[in-house]
């Protein structure tokens, strides 16, 4: 066993060829991006004046780094609205696809097995297929001569087309859409764990079947309830292709902010202080998920 | 106590998936539609399959998107085989915190910020953009989720049989060739197919690692659609579905039948011992 114990150079070389990897390309570009951030913006090739160079010189600058960029952020109100609209948005849209997916998720987990592997497999194939030609096939759907428009001026139910497509509203169905099967599998997960003799010994103690709900099932799935929020949220609030396809100009996210302010303005220090913000803002909800992953897989 | 669903979880999970299925399903529709208007439906045809072999800028592109997910998938099923065996065999090594946080961390980051970041990367290291640094891009995401898939078949298997021919006086690499990577095959050819379809999806991240020269097929459909929605999108975007779905159906496949092995491998161990 001692063998065993001690690192092979074998098993070391297993480690380190990815553990380099994520390193060179995944941490040390947060601390580029960061660096930058601290930068002032400049006219040239790449745009942007350091704002210091290597660690000898950091503690030199830090007592006067520039946060001008940051202060930018807080002074312009497009950037505090897009972040305000970011959460909104995500907020709502997690909402909404919690209030569709339950039902499905609990009707999942109450059908047969035979059927449940279907079942779960139609949730699934959505998520293998293409986000972006999903995003896109509402545009069809939605704009103003557009298939729903079009079905509802000839059922007669409206007189006027809807204008749905370039607004909020196009942006929530947008996200419920492409994300609810996040929020379905992790619930069905808990609620297919759920005791149906409790419910049925619920149900002999008199309770009605909704008392039994808000009693039993839901405080039993809260676990699901709180995963699947979290996988729809924080994809959500960094959304960039779901707001420029459907929300139009109206609807400023942040994700949108960036990327119009690093291909457009091809201002790098400012895309690179919303990114670090955007990145402050996702750290508290993925490190709860991360706790309560853990616990759920310990438990 | 009825043991079924009930007639409100039928009728929502019916509308549920009808709101999942029918924006795919019209636009499937759609492509055989001969009128160039979108919502007119001028019979059936399939002209806009044909013309699109004849749109040289979506050919060059899906080129470019088939050539980078191949490289990305094999890339990323090395880097991520390594990685999850690492997370599942190795209990306790320098920095392990921080290794199976870079892993998890990129599953939920948002597109955005790896892009960004990683095209400040690449310009610092002066590396010229093009599908060498959409493969990088791809490949350090992909590997996360192959890592998964792989740490998780890992976890499931006890260490008795490597133990067992590491004593028998295996090398690690004979145990590792012989033992391991058969018994994580299904996992490693799951997570190849997740990372193609990863690579092959993408539209962010490319955007910001690609060069001139080097468009993906999203970026092609991202820049038509801003246009408007055009009947060859609606081709294209179909055989794409077409693709994916029978990727996805040979994927469970394989799973399942991954599945059935380990099942046989058990009994098998039960009745040895």
């Amino acid at each position: 066993m001692a063998a065993k114990s001690g690192m092979t150079w074998g098993r070391r070389l297993a480690v380190a060829i990815p553990y380099l990897w994520l390193l060179a390309f995944f941490l040390a570009p947060f601390l580029i991006v960061l660096k930058i951030s601290f930068s002032e913006p400049a006219i040239a090739q790449p745009p942007y004046v350091p704002t210091w160079e290597n660690w000898a010189a950091i503690k030199a600058h830090l007592a006067n780094l520039n946060f001008g960029n940051y202060a930018f952020l807080f002074s312009d109100s497009l950037y505090v609205n897009s972040y305000l609209n970011s959460i909104r948005i995500a907020s709502i849209s997690t909402l909404i696809a919690l209030l569709i997916g339950y039902p499905m998720a609990y009707g999942i987990a109450r059908s047969s097995p035979n059927w449940r592997a279907t079942l779960l497999m139609l949730v699934i194939l959505p998520f293998w297929t293409s986000f972006l030609i999903r995003v896109y096939s509402w545009i069809g759907i939605l704009k103003t001569e557009g298939v729903l428009n079009t079905f509802l001026l000839w059922t007669g139910v409206i007189s006027e087309p809807l204008v749905i497509h370039f607004t909020p509203t196009a942006v929530y169905i947008g996200i419920v859409y492409s994300y609810l099967p996040f929020m379905i599998l992790p619930l069905y997960a808990s609620l297919e764990k759920l005791d149906l003799s409790l419910l049925e010994a619920a149900a002999d103690l008199g309770a009605k079947p909704l008392t039994a709900f808000w009693r039993i099932t839901l405080p039993m799935s809260l676990p699901g309830v709180a995963a699947g929020c979290f996988l729809v949220f924080i994809p959500a609030v960094g959304e960039f292709v779901i707001p420029e396809l459907l929300g139009g100009s109206s609807t400023q996210m942040i994700g949108r902010t960036l990327w119009s302010e690093f291909f457009q303005n091809r201002d790098w220090p400012i895309a690179s202080s919303v990114a670090v913000l955007l990145l402050m803002m996702l750290v508290v909800p993925i490190l709860i998920f991360q706790w309560a992953a853990k616990r759920e897989g310990t438990g | 106590m009825q043991k079924g669903p009930g007639l409100f979880l039928k009728v929502a999970m019916v509308l549920g998936f009808a709101f999942l299925y029918a924006p795919i399903v019209i636009l499937i529709i759609y492509s055989f539609n001969a009128s160039k208007l979108v919502t007119v439906w001028g019979g059936f045809s399939t002209q806009w399959y044909v013309s699109l072999w004849q749109n040289q800028g979506l050919m060059d592109a899906a080129k470019v998107s088939i050539v980078v997910a191949l490289c990305v998938s094999t890339l990323a099923a090395l880097l991520g085989v390594l990685a999850g065996f690492s997370l599942a065999r190795m209990p306790r090594f320098f920095g392990r915190t921080l290794f199976s946080g870079m892993v998890l961390a990129p599953l939920v980051m948002p597109d955005v910020i790896i892009g960004l970041s990683l095209l400040l990367t690449f310009i610092s290291m002066s590396l010229d953009r093009g599908m060498l640094t959409i493969v990088i891009a791809h490949a350090t995401f992909s590997m996360c989720y192959v890592a998964v898939v792989v740490q998780s078949r890992l976890v499931g298997f006890d260490t008795s049989v490597e133990e067992a021919a590491q004593d028998l006086g295996a090398k690690p690499l004979t145990v590792f060739l012989r033992i391991t990577l058969p018994l994580i095959a299904p996992a490693v050819a799951a997570g190849w197919l997740l990372s193609f379809t990863l690579s092959l999806d993408d539209l962010v991240i490319a955007s910001f690692a690609s060069g001139p020269g080097s468009t993906t097929l999203p970026m092609k459909i991202f820049s038509s659609v801003r246009l408007g929605v055009t009947p060859e999108i609606n081709a294209i975007a179909t055989i794409l579905i077409g693709l994916v779905a029978t990727g996805t159906v040979i994927y469970s496949l394989m799973l399942k039948r991954a599945a059935a092995q380990r099942i046989q491998a058990e009994q098998a161990m039960k009745q040895a011992a």
